[in-house]
């Protein structure tokens, strides 16, 4: 089976935060403790939603060295394909869920000699983990967290309740904006940068430090990419000898499982480079959207990845 | 001087590039002897105007050519030993964005770049160029004492006097490679010295 290994839970609370993210805990179902994480990490939801099957990456915010229970705040997105919609409207507390075992592709760099955190909206979750495990070992940090408004601002409270030095809160509605030029301005050598949030904050972000002469090492970001919804396709699997229609819903990772295709995966986010998939022979267009392969590789139209990338063409045919 | 080039080998043996200025407000160069030139190489005004340069002469006379590019400062040591501290106090009052150039030997690139690591630079973002001698720093495995500019294979550890193997393994915590007894088996038997790359 692929992805990291599973852990049956319990949901044992369900709070609503705001209008629009809720937070779920899990406790294990035979009673045992979680594995710890560390902070940054993800774990793989599984819901299971009539007969679609759908496996989503949510990031652990609870404290990484708490083995009793992982949570997750969950944004609503009404427009998505229905992961989040599916956690919102039915999952209850008591209901049984699968989870797979925490995977860590946004981990704190611990050579460094400060961390400079910025956060846009639900992008807040890693850094909750992280600042606990940080301040844990007297870490050096600094949040900058940008929401839409008061009433939107998950975990506002609470940061700047506990850590009324090192958290800086900006609500868009209010015109309020992260200074990055400024901001960045005589960080101490050492700093690293770790970025959470919309695309186009990550790349201001990104853009800005390069622009800078900030090196690519010490530049840290998230983001997970949910599948789009797009034209149905058809792709031949030449190892498993079948031919599979891939859903306008569905994913091409999800519509190879559907059909008994054990195909590899961790992040389902485009940003691991688990599922990553040679090419045979295609006839029409990839739409790349991962975060993995570079540009070269894209256009060669020799890899994809199917968690998130999809195909508008005649064929398509893959070595899976 | 043409520059010389290393044969590849294992992995664990560093590889030199070729200095290009960068975008950045601070800009360090550290260099010895005719670590000098690839510095010459690449200075424009604009780029002197915001350079420190830290440079050890061993013995050249290149310093008057770098003093007068009129970088923002300039520092002549008279040895690493010697210039070690002032570099340290440079990278600790240094703020990201700082781009740091290394040029000319290899016990000057590895030394200043393990103090560069401390301070919190990523190795990879360090640029590197090897410019004239090819001798190597380093390390006795057995009493870990580090022989500077050793240019033959075998050499004598200068500490416990063990004929030593020059190894391509490297360290960049300690900023040498290893060297490694050479006659364990057969104390004496020890084949002829030669030049390293000969
Ligand atoms: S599963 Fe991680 S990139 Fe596709």
């Amino acid at each position: 089976m692929s992805g990291a290994e599973k852990i049956t839970v319990r949901v044992t609370e369900v709070t609503s935060l705001n209008e629009l993210v809720t937070r779920f805990r899990f406790e294990r179902l035979d009673g045992a403790l979680l594995p710890t994480f560390s902070g940054g990490a993800h774990t793989v939801v599984e819901m299971k939603d009539g007969d679609v099957t759908r496996l989503n990456p949510y990031s652990l915010m609870s404290d990484p060295f708490d083995q009793t229970a992982y949570t997750i705040s969950v944004r609503r997105d009404d427009e998505g394909r229905g992961g989040s919609l599916f956690l919102h409207n039915s999952v209850r507390v008591g209901d049984e869920m699968v989870i797979s075992n925490p995977v860590n592709l946004f981990s704190l760099d611990l050579r460094a000699k400060k961390h400079l955190m910025i956060a846009g909206g639900i992008g807040i979750t890693p850094f909750l983990a992280q600042i606990k495990q940080l301040d844990r070992a007297h870490g050096n940090w600094e949040l900058h967290y940008a929401c839409r408004s008061v009433a939107l601002g998950s975990y506002v409270d609470y940061l700047t309740s506990t850590h009324p030095n090192d958290v800086n809160v900006y609500y868009d509605d209010q015109e309020q904006a992260i200074d990055l030029e400024n901001l960045y301005s005589g960080q101490p050598l050492g700093t690293h940068v770790y970025v959470c949030g919309p695309k186009g904050m990550i790349n201001w972000v990104r853009g800005k430090a390069a622009e800078l002469g900030w090196p690519r090492e010490a530049i840290h970001y998230e983001e997970f990419l949910a599948p789009q919804p797009g034209k149905p396709f058809e792709v031949k699997l030449a190892v498993s000898n079948k031919v599979i229609q891939v859903g306008e819903q569905e994913s091409l990772l999800e519509a190879m499982e559907r059909s008994g295709v054990d195909a590899p995966y961790l992040c389902r986010g485009g940003a691991c480079g688990m599922c990553e998939t040679r090419v045979i022979d295609y006839t029409g267009n990839f739409i790349h959207r991962d975060h993995w392969l570079d540009d070269e590789e894209h256009s060669s139209g020799e890899k994809i990845m199917p968690c998130v990338s999809r195909f508008e063409g005649k064929t398509l045919v893959l070595d899976r | 001087m043409p520059k010389f080039e290393f044969p590849t080998s294992i992995l664990s043996r560093p590889v030199y590039g070729v200095l290009e200025a960068r975008a950045g407000h601070q800009h360090l160069m550290i260099a010895d002897a005719e670590g000098a030139e690839a510095i010459l190489d690449i200075a424009t005004p604009d780029l002197m105007a915001k350079t420190h340069i830290i440079y050890i002469p061993k013995g050249t006379d290149f310093a008057d050519e770098l003093r007068a590019l009129n970088p923002a400062q300039f520092y002549q040591g008279p040895s690493y030993a010697a210039s070690v501290s002032r570099i340290q106090r440079v990278l600790q009052d240094a703020a990201m964005g700082l781009q740091l150039y290394l040029a000319g030997t290899e016990g000057l690139m590895g030394q200043v770049q393990s103090e560069a690591m401390k301070a919190g630079i990523p190795h990879t973002a360090i640029q590197t160029e090897h410019r004239g001698s090819t001798a190597r720093r380093m390390q006795c495995v057995h009493c870990k004492g580090i022989t500077e500019d050793v240019a033959t294979d075998p050499f004598q550890c200068s500490h416990c006097n063990l004929n030593l193997f020059v190894r391509d393994h490297y360290s960049r915590r300690i900023a040498a490679y290893q060297a490694v007894c050479i006659d364990a088996e057969d104390p004496g038997y020890v084949p002829a010295q030669k030049g390293l790359y000969e």
